[in-house]
């Protein structure tokens, strides 16, 4: 049991970090979204984090919920695809979800819960349509054992990175029903999704966040 | 008061467009076109859509919006959902096949239709078969 509890400090460096691995994996993302979708996934997570990122260098954000706030309508107005919208409400309900600062092992259950919620309520999906709901569903799940449990935040974190990345994975053999990926029909399958990817990259940096912290 | 239209399409030009085609059979119809990301991308821009309903909404319009694709429409709902409760009645999405709604909302707004006709007639697909 870990008292350990996740602050200012850890929520910049965290999307900070995701800024950087975004970035670093922006052709694959691209590259994804290219079989089966529009192609612009890639460059529009690396230009909405760039653009989070010029935001938060500006100062003045003093608390957890005001990192998430920033990220959220940063995203929503510089995103241009559906993953403006979709990440934008998460980092909202997120912002929300969390109590001002000192964030505990409930708390990055709260967050994620308040993400996920964001994303079903704006996308209108659920598990198995091969959307960034399968990666955030397991991350979920992951994030609420690990705290049932007692483990730390950053121990709360890593699991929910890892269900996250296991959940793109298994996105690979599924048909896509939902987005304009649907319109692909059966030819969706054997592709990973894109959503999902980013998903399973941003939660890895928040662990890798809170591990360093 | 009277219902204006704003187009959201991933398409600069297709948004454009719309609105071109609209006015033809609504020439007393503010339309106002949202299209492309804020530096003209393909993609949608929350800002594009929410100056153009502030803008509608201070000039004393209700505004009814109309999308090209599902991403369009979220990017929507995202500004209907940061609206005051009082300017949210003022404001809907109306869902249906972009031309044939825009132009069918138009026409309705050029008569004198009320929001909830203007949102009704931009989502009757059969209207136009």
């Amino acid at each position: 049991m870990s008292d350990d509890k996740l602050s200012l400090a850890w929520a910049d460096a965290w999307i900070r970090g995701a800024q950087a691995v975004l970035a670093e994996h922006r052709m694959e993302l691209i590259d994804l979204d290219r079989a089966i979708g529009d192609g612009d996934h890639g460059e529009n997570m690396d230009r909405g984090f760039k653009a989070v990122v010029a935001k938060l260098d500006e100062g003045g954000v003093t608390d957890v919920a005001g990192i998430l706030k920033v990220v959220a309508s940063t995203l929503m107005s510089k995103v241009g695809g559906a993953a403006g919208p979709l990440y934008g409400t998460a980092f909202m309900r997120a912002a929300k979800a969390v109590d001002g600062d000192d964030v505990d092992s409930s708390g990055v259950v709260a967050l994620i819960e308040g993400a996920l919620e964001g994303i079903v309520a704006r996308g209108k999906a659920t598990t198995g349509e091969k959307t960034m709901v399968d990666a955030w569903t397991p991350a979920l799940e992951a994030a609420k054992a690990a705290a049932a449990a007692g483990e730390s935040p950053a121990a709360t974190l890593r699991a929910a990175a890892e269900a996250a990345a296991t959940g793109a994975e298994a996105t690979i053999p599924l048909q896509a029903t939902k987005g304009r990926a649907s319109y692909l029909g059966e030819r969706s399958i054997g592709h990973k999704d894109p959503g999902a990817t980013s998903t399973a990259y941003i939660l890895a940096t928040a662990a890798d966040a809170a591990e360093a912290a | 008061m009277s219902v204006a239209l704003v187009i959201v399409s991933h398409s600069v030009k297709l948004a454009e467009g719309v609105v071109e085609l609209a006015e033809q059979m609504a020439k007393d119809v503010q339309l106002r076109a949202a299209g492309g990301t804020d530096d003209g991308r393909i993609g949608t821009s929350f800002d594009k859509v929410n100056d153009a309903v502030t803008e509608l909404r201070a000039a004393g319009h209700d505004v009814a919006i109309l999308t090209d694709l599902g991403s369009a429409t979220m990017t929507v709902e995202s500004v209907l959902d940061m609206l005051d409760d009082d300017e949210a009645t003022h404001v809907r999405f109306a869902s249906g096949p972009l031309v044939e709604g825009a132009v069918a909302a138009a026409v309705t707004a050029q008569v004198g239709g009320d929001l909830e006709a203007v949102v009704a007639a931009g989502a009757a697909r059969e209207l136009f078969g």
